[in-house]
């Protein structure tokens, strides 16, 4: 019976290490080459046409050993912030809490919450106020960050986030339905985010 | 898979994540300096015309410019 078991054992542990695990991949390619030589196959005169692939840049593959360098990519709908710049650290405002991302970092998928983005870069530091987003962080040092509006803090004007604050938490104690106690507790969450961005 | 894992009390109260973005960065641009804030509410605007068709023929269409706090 214990034979059995050990036979049962092997197969799906030796299955598992034959396939590779998704953070580690090589880079990744520019060109169909199965459609290439199929297309050489049948129109050897001409050229093949051009695949979505070749006009990508190729994602860079995962290093064996840890970069020293964090490559981040931080856009918005309507403008891209950071384009593959080379950051020693950025913190991230996920929902569970104020997240460091350095060079060599798991890869990890983050919601964020209305926050502080901190850019570190040798001796300076760029913040942004984030309303919302997403980071997605690939096992090869890149980071993409995602936010539907970023503004530097000093955009931001103090008296109008007290009345908000002070607006919101009024709304919530008179909101009747589910709904307006949550979009009143979003104002609050929201406010609250801005004036520890404003006083931290 | 834990059917009723803590969901976030905006998606308990029936709003999407859209939704709950879209308020956030309202929320956000209405908290700016002045040049910033008119910059950010006018970047935000949209501009379309609108009808309602009936018995398969459209009614006169009505323009909207709306500002995404409505």
């Amino acid at each position: 019976m214990l034979r059995r078991a050990m036979g049962l054992l092997a197969r799906p542990v030796a299955a598992a290490r034959a396939r590779s695990f998704s953070t580690d991949l090589p880079a990744a390619q520019t060109a169909d080459s199965t459609f290439v030589e199929a297309w050489n196959k049948v129109m050897p005169n001409m050229d093949p046409p051009k695949t979505p692939l070749s006009f990508m840049q190729p994602r860079p593959a995962t290093p064996s050993s840890i970069p020293s360098k964090l490559t981040v990519n931080f856009v918005l709908p309507y403008a891209s912030e950071l384009t593959t710049k080379e950051v020693d650290m950025v913190i991230v405002p996920a929902t569970t809490g104020q997240m460091g991302v350095l060079p060599g970092h798991v890869a990890t998928i983050t919601e964020l919450k209305p926050g502080v983005l901190s850019v570190h870069k040798g001796n300076e530091t760029t913040k942004y106020f984030i309303s919302s987003g997403f980071v997605f962080i690939h096992a090869n040092s890149f980071a993409d960050i995602i936010a539907v509006e970023a503004v530097p803090l000093d955009q931001i004007d103090a008296n109008l986030v007290q009345k908000g604050l002070a607006e919101f938490t009024q709304k919530l104690s008179s909101a009747t339905t589910d709904l307006e106690k949550a979009e009143a507790q979003i104002g609050i969450d929201v406010h609250s985010a801005l004036n520890s961005a404003l006083t931290g | 898979m834990a059917s009723n894992a803590a969901v976030p009390f905006w998606r308990a109260a029936g709003m999407t994540y859209i939704t709950y973005s879209n308020i956030c960065a309202n929320l956000v641009r209405n908290c700016l300096k002045e040049p910033y804030k008119t910059e950010a509410l006018s970047r935000e605007r949209v501009h379309f015309s609108i009808s309602k068709w009936t018995d398969g023929k459209p009614e006169k269409p009505t323009i909207r410019s709306d500002s995404p706090a409505e």
